[in-house]
Parts: structure tokens; sequence; C-alpha cells
């Protein structure tokens, strides 16, 4: 039964650890969240410093190799900073869906320039996306650090598209986002030439299957890191002549808390695990961590803020940095609804 | 990390599996599927001895016992593929799991050959005499009272709860045995005899009709003076010994029951349609996801090596279950519909389903309330303030 961290994934999540609780600070992250959410320093240092942006990633494009399980460790880490990086559709979805769909010579184009953090890339979907051969219009109000990217990864569920940033017909605004940390642009595409990805699925499940363990592990860091800093509060505060901490309505919601982030911890190592060894559960799994995770996510972050009393309110404490992170994992790649749904049909069969 | 069993793990999940499925489908066919504790009670003492003349009775005991020695993930797989193959509850439950490892491990020598060999041969049923009408959550106060008189102990007080005592030939008690003690201080463990004049059993009716749980009347009741496990004043620290067997493996396997009724729940749903309902099928995959999770939680304890520090996991699975067990007997209702609350029994009898429904609100009772629990985990898990006691 080895159900647990080996020693490598030990010390891949303590460097991960260390390293984000380091430098991602809240005052890097509120200097990056009043540009373009991107703490520049330290995606270099994550990419190049660390070496760990390559984790998940096939050696033969320049990537370190390993699995779901590595790259889970890692999304928990950044995820329980808020660590305002583009690792979610630069690395997780776009470079992901290029390694396992692009052709070689697209992979060798871009794979290094994604891993080093030197490129950035968005990642879309658009079912009403227009596609003339290769010539794509449409686009998308919701794509992750947009207006830092310098490639988009553009789908329409069947095929997938390389875009660059810088071809004419294509424009990029940004969105004020609740979630600073990771903010969105409106993407248009208006006859733009896409490079056509040789295996759509394959690029497709990689990232969908990328995509969902990454939001998961970071609900799961955030949860924690929700919960971690309100015990630590409730040590601190004292009212009514005892940390507040002592009254039991209060250590009761704590302790719910708790119990929710383990069964999420669950989830995300359970649906990494399966995708690594291939197992047939796999496909259940990653609905499962989505949804649980990031409903685990929201709901400790509620709590923080609850918990904190009139402090957790302000914009100075950094509750609202989780709180809306929180939000946003919950409704990107789909809602908590609709992978379980998803269960629910392959326990069930479709509705009638 | 790896999700799965050892492949000599699966190999003797195999072993479990057809000697259990063959045993189900042979001799013992008459009771498979029985769900009601008290059922079939004399059938089920014959299971027990089943078991133990096929060395499955005790497989976690030391061989010399009549055990397998059997590690951790074993008696989880064991267990499982109890639940599986449809097997009923264990009436010796509480000699297997809690009386025989207590005694395995504060017991002397001779008290080993007094009860072990019984335990083992499926023949010495044991029930749990902890919970008073005044001491249920707060087990620490106690009042049932023994006193040395000669080579007797003598018993006075009343114990509650005690699961199957009306089939059971044993009980442990926590008795107080210092005068004006208080608290955990001063309490004795001790094991008796049932049958006798100082002892009355009344059944107490549940919610679903049935009488698993009694009340256990001591009125001058007797036990030999050797009959205490470690010493006088020692009973607080061998109660808490015994619980922590209690939050053990025993309820790790417990979940492959628990897929069962979710099975059934599944198969009712698309029978009636209400597999059609987008709510019901919202409910369902979460109760499914819900199963996983437990699953996945004990692997999680299992695969544990450093058992120094105390693990999330283990400390989180009695809420988790017993919440998501009691939530899955709403769920069963809202998609039975309005026919879960009649029964085609003349008697008022239930069928699994309904009756998961009622009984499962025992599950956040028994064993530590949610409440305590959520108290356990804010104290142990996250180091919170104790609850302050009050001085009454």
């Amino acid at each position: 039964m080895e159900f647990a961290f080996s020693d490598e994934q030990t010390m891949i999540a303590e460097t991960a650890g260390a390293f984000f609780a380091e430098n991602a600070t809240s005052e890097r992250t509120r200097k990056a969240m009043a540009n373009d959410g991107i703490d520049r320093a330290l995606w270099h240092g994550f990419c190049q410093e660390l070496g760990l942006s390559g984790i998940g990633l096939p050696e033969s494009g320049g990537g370190a190799g390993l699995g779901m399980v590595e790259l889970a460790v890692i999304a928990e880490a950044a995820g329980a900073q808020v660590a305002a990086l583009p690792m979610l559709g630069s690395l997780a979805q776009a470079a992901q869906a290029i390694a396992a769909g692009g052709s070689e010579g697209q992979q060798a184009e871009w794979l290094p320039r994604l891993i080093s953090g030197e490129a950035i890339a968005g990642y879309f979907h658009d079912a009403a996306l227009q596609a003339d051969g290769d010539r794509l219009t449409g686009g998308s109000r919701f794509v992750t650090h947009g207006t830092s990217a310098d490639l988009f990864v553009v789908t329409n569920m069947r095929q997938v598209w390389v875009v660059r940033a810088d071809a004419p017909g294509v424009s990029v605004t940004p969105q004020t986002s609740m979630d600073q940390t990771r903010p969105l642009a409106h993407v248009r595409l208006d006859n733009v030439p896409g490079e056509r990805l040789p295996d759509p699925a394959a690029a497709l499940a990689a990232a969908h299957r990328a995509g969902f363990i990454t939001a998961a592990a970071e609900a799961l860091g955030g949860a924690q890191a929700c919960l971690d800093r309100t015990v630590a509060y409730s040590k601190e505060r004292i009212q009514f002549g005892r940390p507040i901490g002592s009254f039991q309505a209060y250590k009761h919601r704590l302790a719910d808390m708790m119990v929710e982030i383990e069964q999420a911890r669950s989830a995300v190592y359970w649906a990494a695990c399966a995708i690594d060894e291939e197992a047939d559960e796999a496909a259940m799994a990653v609905h499962a961590a989505k949804s649980f995770a990031t409903d685990t996510y929201f709901r400790c972050a509620g709590d923080m803020i609850q918990l904190h009393g009139g402090i957790g309110f302000t914009w100075e404490h950094d509750a609202h940095l989780f709180f809306k992170r929180a939000r946003s994992l919950q409704t990107m790649l789909g809602s908590g609804d609709w992978h379980r749904e998803r269960i629910a049909a392959m326990i069930l069969g479709e509705a009638a | 990390m790896k999700l799965g069993f050892s492949p000599q793990d699966e190999l003797f999940r195999q072993e479990c599996a057809d000697w259990l499925n063959g045993q189900m489908a042979g001799e013992f066919r008459d009771i498979k599927g029985v769900t009601k504790l008290t059922g079939s009670p004399e059938r089920r003492k014959e299971w027990e001895q089943q078991l133990a003349a096929h060395r499955w009775s005790c497989i976690g005991w030391p061989s010399q016992w009549g055990g397998r020695e059997a590690t951790l993930a074993q008696q989880v797989i064991f267990a499982e593929e109890y639940a599986r193959a449809g097997v009923p509850g264990r009436v010796n439950h509480i000699g297997v799991e809690l009386a025989g490892p207590t005694i395995l491990t504060f017991g002397t020598e001779e008290q080993k050959q007094r009860f072990l060999p019984g335990i083992a041969a499926g023949k010495t049923i044991f029930c749990q005499g902890f919970s008073e009408p005044n001491a249920g959550s707060d087990l620490a106060s106690v009042r049932t009272k023994a006193k040395l008189e000669g080579d007797e102990w003598v018993v006075n007080g009343q114990k509650i709860w005690t699961s199957l005592a009306h089939i059971s030939d044993w009980i442990f008690v926590i008795t107080r045995t210092e005068e004006g003690s208080k608290g955990p201080k001063g309490l004795t463990f001790l094991m008796m005899p049932i049958d006798q004049p100082g002892i009355e059993i009344r059944g107490i009716r549940q919610i679903n009709g049935d009488a698993e749980f009694n009340e256990t009347f001591f009125t001058d009741a007797r036990c030999s003076a050797d009959s205490l496990i470690g010493a006088v004043g020692d009973g607080w620290r061998i109660a808490m010994g015994l619980l922590a067997f209690e939050r053990g493996v025993s309820t790790l396997g417990q979940q492959m029951g628990f897929r069962n009724e979710l099975d059934e729940i599944i198969a009712a749903a698309k029978a009636n349609g209400a597999a059609n309902d987008p709510l019901i099928r919202q409910r369902l995959a979460k109760a499914e996801v819900g199963l996983r999770l437990m699953r996945y939680g004990a692997l999680r304890m299992l695969s544990q090596t450093d058992h120094s520090r105390i693990d999330g996991a283990a400390l989180t699975y009695k809420i988790q279950w017993a919440s998501w067990r009691r939530n899955l007997g709403e769920l069963a209702m809202d998609v039975l519909g309005q026919g879960g609350e009649i029964s085609d029994h003349a008697e008022y009898e239930w069928d699994t389903l309904p009756n998961l429904f009622l009984f499962s609100r025992s599950d956040t009772i028994y064993g530590g309330t949610n409440q305590i629990q959520r108290n356990l985990i804010a104290e142990r898990g996250l180091g919170l303030p104790r609850e302050p006691r009050g001085t009454a």
C-alpha cells in the first residue's frame, strides 16, 4: 500500500512549498495584481532557477518528465500562496496540448520557450469558432492571462490550432476581472491564420486532464492555506477574555473545513495517480477532483472571511485573494454541476 | 504514490472472496443479505464458528491464538470482501475487534489462555459495557461501582447501549472502584459473565423497530477477583486503548457494504425514473464521489508509515463516513418517494433502504457523536484550546 508521497515527491513538495512561501508574498502578488497579474520575477524563478515548469511534460520536448502527481504537488504549493503565475493556461493547458497533439516541428518551436517561461500561452475554447480552412474567426471573453500571451492555443473541441498573438486580425482587450491574480482578457480573432495540431484528440485530452488536475490541486493548496491562516488567527485573537479559537462554534467550523480538505486531498491525488497509472477510473476521478476540491476551496475561503470578522472583509487582508481565486476556479473548466453530471452519466447513463 | 494494493494482497483478496462466496452460496446461503443486526442470531453464532473452523474469525491476531497475523491491509481486504459477498455483520465483532486486542495488549498470560481461545472459536460472544445513562459522550463520569469482597468483585449500577448483550456471554465494564473518585481516576476494567442472577438485560426499541441495544442492570453482580484487565484504578487507560482499536481498522473495510447500499439506490432510481431528475443525478453523483473518497482516505491511512504525526485522514474519517451515510439514507428516501414510507411487512419492519434511512441516524451518534468528533479534530488536529470542563 503506497498511496502516499514517495521520497522524491516529498522533496518536490518541500522545495516548491518553500519557494512559493518565500517568493509569492502578499506584497509581490499585489504588485502583480496592479499590472497584468504576473509576478515576472516569480515566473522567471519558477521556470529557470527552480526548473519545475517542465514537470508533467515529456523530456523529448524539453520537459522534466514525471507525471500528474508531481504536477499536482507543484500546483498545490502555488495555490497555497495564490501565486500570480500563468501556470494553468501556459503550461497545464497550452503546453500540454502542444506536447500531446503537436507535430515535432510545433513541439520544437514552442515547448522549450513555454517551459523556460520566455513565451506565455493563453488557451481558449470557442464552440462557435468559424474555421475557413485554417483561417479562424471567433474568440473568447475569458482567456486567462490573455494580455500577456505570445500565442494562443485555440479549439472548437474538434480541431486545435496555435495562433500567434502578433498575427494580423488578433485583438486582445484586458477585462476588469474579479480575480486579479489571474485576470481574464477578451481575445478576438478575425480571419487569423492558425497552425493546426495534427492530433487534436490527444491535445484536448491532455489539456483537459492537466487543466482539471492543476485547478483541483491549486484549490486544495488554497483551501488548506485558508484553514491554516484562520487557525493561526483564532489562537491570537482575544475576545471575551479568551482566544476566539476556544469557542465551540468557531472550532466546529474549522473542524468542518478540515473534514472537507482531507477529502479534497484524497480526490486530487486519487485523480492524479489514476491518470499516471492509466487506470479506468481516471475518467471519473478528474471530474470528482475538479468539482470537489474547488467547492471545498470556496467554502473554506468564505469561512475564512467569516471567521476573521471585519478584518477579513478588507482589501488589506489577504482573505479576498483566496476567496476570488476560489470563485474563479469553481467556474472555469466546467462548473461543479457540469462535472457531477458527467459522473452521473457514468453511473446512471445519460438522462432520458 | 500508487493507487492499488500489492499483487500479494490481491491474491489474498481472491482467497477471501472465493471462500466467502462459497459459503454464501452453500451451507450458509440462508443468512446471505441479512442486514438487520438482530436477524437470525442462532445461525449467525454458527457462522462465527464456521469462520473459526477455517481460521477466518480473527485474522489480525497472532497465529498462536488462532489468527493469521494478517497485515492492516489484509484485514481491510477481508472486511471489504466480507461486505461485498453479502455476509451479515459479525455478532462477535466486539469480541474479535475490541475485547481480544485489549486482552492481547493489556491482559496477563493466564487471561489470554482463559478468554482468547473462546473468542477465536466463535464461542465466547462479548459485548461492551461503557456508556451509562449519565455517562455518554462524557465517558469518564461513569458511576457503576465495583468493590472487592473476598475473592470476588461485586458490581452495582447500570450500563446502556450494550449492543447485542442479549445474545452475549461476557461483558467488559468500566467500573468505579475508588469511592469518591471523579473523572478518569479510580476506574477499573472488569470482564464479567452475563449469565448470572445479578445481571438483568432489557432491550431498547430503536426508531427502526429493531432492538439491537440494551440496558444492562447490575445488582450485586459478581466476577472473580482476577477478572480485571490491568491494575485497579487503571481502567481509563485500558478503555482509551480499546477505543483506539475501535477507531482503527475495523471501519476501514465497511465502504464495500456502503457500496451495496448505494448500488441499490442507483438501481431503484433507474427503475422508477428518478435517475432522470437532474437534482437526484447531482446527489447520486455526490454520493458516488463521497464513497470513492472514503476509500481513498482509507488507503491513505493504510499507507501511512510515520505514525508519530496525527494523520488528517484518520482524524476526520468517522465524521466523514457517518455524515455521508446519513445523507445517503435521506437520498434513498427521496429516490423511493412516498413508497419508501410504507412497508410490505405486517410488523414494523423495513427493507434495506428505509431501514438505512432510519438506522443511519445512529451513525452520527455512536462511537463519538459528530459534535465530539469536531472537538477532537479541532483540538488534536488543529491544536485549538480544549473544551473547558465543568465542576458539576
